[in-house]
């Protein structure tokens, strides 16, 4: 089981690893997973105060959203990277770069 | 209210949601690329803007056992919506860059985008804020991608997408701290809970609420959460543009407001309100430089653009950051202006890239060049633009001039100590002068002038003079914006 604390800490490395990925990876694929990884950690903490806060039931409720959330996001997202490879050949982001800067 | 009660109240979200999904089944079976959907959108959204008026009569509660507040201000922006939305789905028939795509879907898209912010406006608990900016978000990264096949397009939706999921996850983790802190979702129970949290819970508030802000910055495009506006911006369909740079940014700052209203100060619009000491931050000098370096960023780079869209989507970004000035202030003359404001906002800037669209349509491209004698060519047009880029500078007597003079008055009428602020600001919009200007300049003082006369569609034109007769008007006579206005301050709010 362990307590707040271990949920808590483990949250915040997920979070900080998708922000990592999300800076670093240039592709989308990549990118797209280290968003995940940062909305997985807003979940856990949401289920961990929930479980362990004593607190009522919305944080449950939350996570449920977020993970249904986040599946219509990933679905257009990657459909707009597959439609990307279709034109540019490629699923850098960086390739993409026809909008000047 | 209860769930039951609540229906009675609902009426408008309901028809939008009917409409969309016949809108969805008669696009199935018939797949026809004619422009019935949008008509049959236009049509239901006219109507639950037509209930809600009927229903409204000032009257405030909240909606769905306390996620959703039905007051005069969510209705305010409504309308706002609706207004802009009904805008959009016309000008969208006159585009050329949608030929050749199925445009029943582009048409549902918007409505549900509209369905969205309806929520967005009206949302007072945390699930419902995240879910109401995602449904929004989503369609949108759809709609600026829609041109499947350009390549600008498809990058523009593609930041749009990375951007735009990144931000809401930051703004997820901040609230899923806010909730692990006061241990509700709901904006009046996370008030209370936040004024009795004790000293060493400071810091993990103070990063929940920069998280949160960046959700909120990114929707109203604020720096330092603006990189997606231009690139998203440039690239989408134009009506889309006119539409992102209008309706989402107006329910950010209906939603930014109710949040700093009722989350972290101490009263709403009914008392004068405090920030809450609890929360240990400077807020409002903190968000006065963020409006500053917005709308400083957004002139200065506006400066360089040799595209039209372009330097309309930082000029966006620069008006983002004149609204916000009058956010720090939390009184009543802030919002009031902040809303008044959006009014006029809406009309010249949807205005300014309706005229980038017949430029467009007509001319071939929306660089500065392509606007040469734009004067002598299409004289109606011309005379349109110039209008809009007055209003847009502030010159009095266009309805920016309204509209800013408000916000300045809101901010000194706060004290000395925000004097600082209004001199950015004037000296941000004398900087804005040079950009809009060159574009009238480019109309009418460069090219030949003895061009064949070339004319915008009649649903263009009629659109256009729709957009211009409010923007002059409401420049010299804007009671009745002004009375709307005062009328919608009035939000749902936990007296204790």
């Amino acid at each position: 089981m362990g307590s707040l604390h271990n949920y808590l800490m483990i949250a915040s490395v997920l979070f900080s690893l998708g922000i990592f990925a999300v800076m670093t990876r240039r592709n989308g694929i990549a990118v797209l997973m280290g968003v995940e990884l940062i909305l997985n950690a807003a979940n856990l903490n949401f289920i961990a105060f929930a479980r362990f806060g004593g607190m009522n039931i919305s944080g449950h409720i939350f996570a449920l959203f977020v993970i249904i959330m986040a599946a219509a996001e990933a679905a257009v997202a990657l459909a707009i990277i597959i439609n990307l490879y279709n034109n540019f050949k490629s699923v850098n982001v960086d390739e993409a770069r026809q909008l000047k800067q | 209210m209860s769930n039951l009660q609540s229906i009675a109240f609902y009426w408008p979200e309901l028809i939008l949601v009917a409409t969309i999904l016949t809108a969805i089944i008669y696009d199935l079976f018939t797949r026809d690329d004619s422009h019935r959907v949008g008509i049959w959108v236009l049509i239901g959204l006219i109507l639950a803007q037509t209930i809600a008026y009927l229903t409204g009569n000032g009257t405030i509660t909240t909606l769905f056992m306390d996620t959703l507040a039905f007051d005069p201000f969510a209705s305010f922006f409504k309308t706002l919506v609706t207004i802009a939305t009904v805008f959009v789905i016309l000008v969208s028939r006159e585009n050329d860059e949608l030929k050749g795509y199925r445009t029943g879907e582009y048409y549902i898209l918007i409505a549900i985008m509209a369905f969205g912010m309806y929520l967005m406006v009206s949302s007072i608990d945390l699930i419902m804020v995240y879910l109401s900016i995602e449904v929004v978000s989503i369609s949108s990264f759809i709609l600026a991608g829609y041109l499947k096949n350009s390549l600008r397009s498809n990058e523009s939706s593609l930041k749009y997408v990375i951007y735009g999921a990144f931000s809401s996850g930051l703004m997820l983790f901040g609230l899923s701290i806010i909730f692990g802190l006061t241990g509700s979702t709901k904006f009046s129970e996370i008030q209370t809970a936040i004024g009795q949290l004790s000293g060493a819970a400071d810091l993990a508030l103070m990063l929940a609420s920069a998280l949160i802000l960046a959700g909120f910055g990114y929707k109203i495009s604020a720096v330092p959460f603006h990189f997606w506006t231009p690139d998203v911006y440039e690239g989408a369909p134009t009506p889309i543009t006119a539409y992102l740079s209008v309706a989402p940014k107006a329910a950010g700052f209906a939603l930014l407001i109710r949040f700093f209203h009722n989350v972290f100060s101490d009263g709403g619009l009914l008392v004068p309100a405090q920030w809450l000491s609890a929360t240990e931050l400077p807020w409002p000098q903190l968000i006065a430089v963020l409006a500053v370096i917005t709308m400083t960023l957004g002139n200065l780079v506006a400066i360089q653009q040799s595209s039209v869209k372009r330097m309309l989507a930082y000029s966006s970004i620069a008006h983002a950051g004149y609204m916000l000035m009058a956010v720090p202030m939390l009184s009543k003359e802030g919002v009031y202006s902040i809303l008044l404001y959006l009014v006029m906002y809406m009309f010249m800037n949807l205005g300014a890239f309706f005229v980038v669209m017949t430029v467009r349509n007509r001319i071939g491209g929306e660089q500065l060049d392509d606007f040469r004698g734009l004067g002598w060519k299409m004289p109606f047009v011309g005379v349109v633009m110039t209008v809009f880029m007055l209003s847009l500078t502030g010159i009095p007597p266009t309805a920016g001039f309204i509209g800013k003079f408000y916000v300045f008055a809101a901010v000194i009428k706060a004290g000395s100590s925000f004097y600082w602020l209004v001199f950015a600001g004037a000296i941000n919009s004398v900087l804005s002068l040079y950009y809009y200007m060159r574009v009238v300049k480019s109309m009418y003082f460069s090219g030949k002038s003895q061009e064949i006369l070339t004319y915008p569609g009649k649903l263009l034109t009629l659109l256009l003079i729709c957009l211009v007769v409010p923007t002059i008007v409401f420049g010299i006579y804007w009671a009745p914006v002004a009375d709307w206005v005062r009328n919608s301050l009035m939000f749902f709010t936990q007296i204790h």
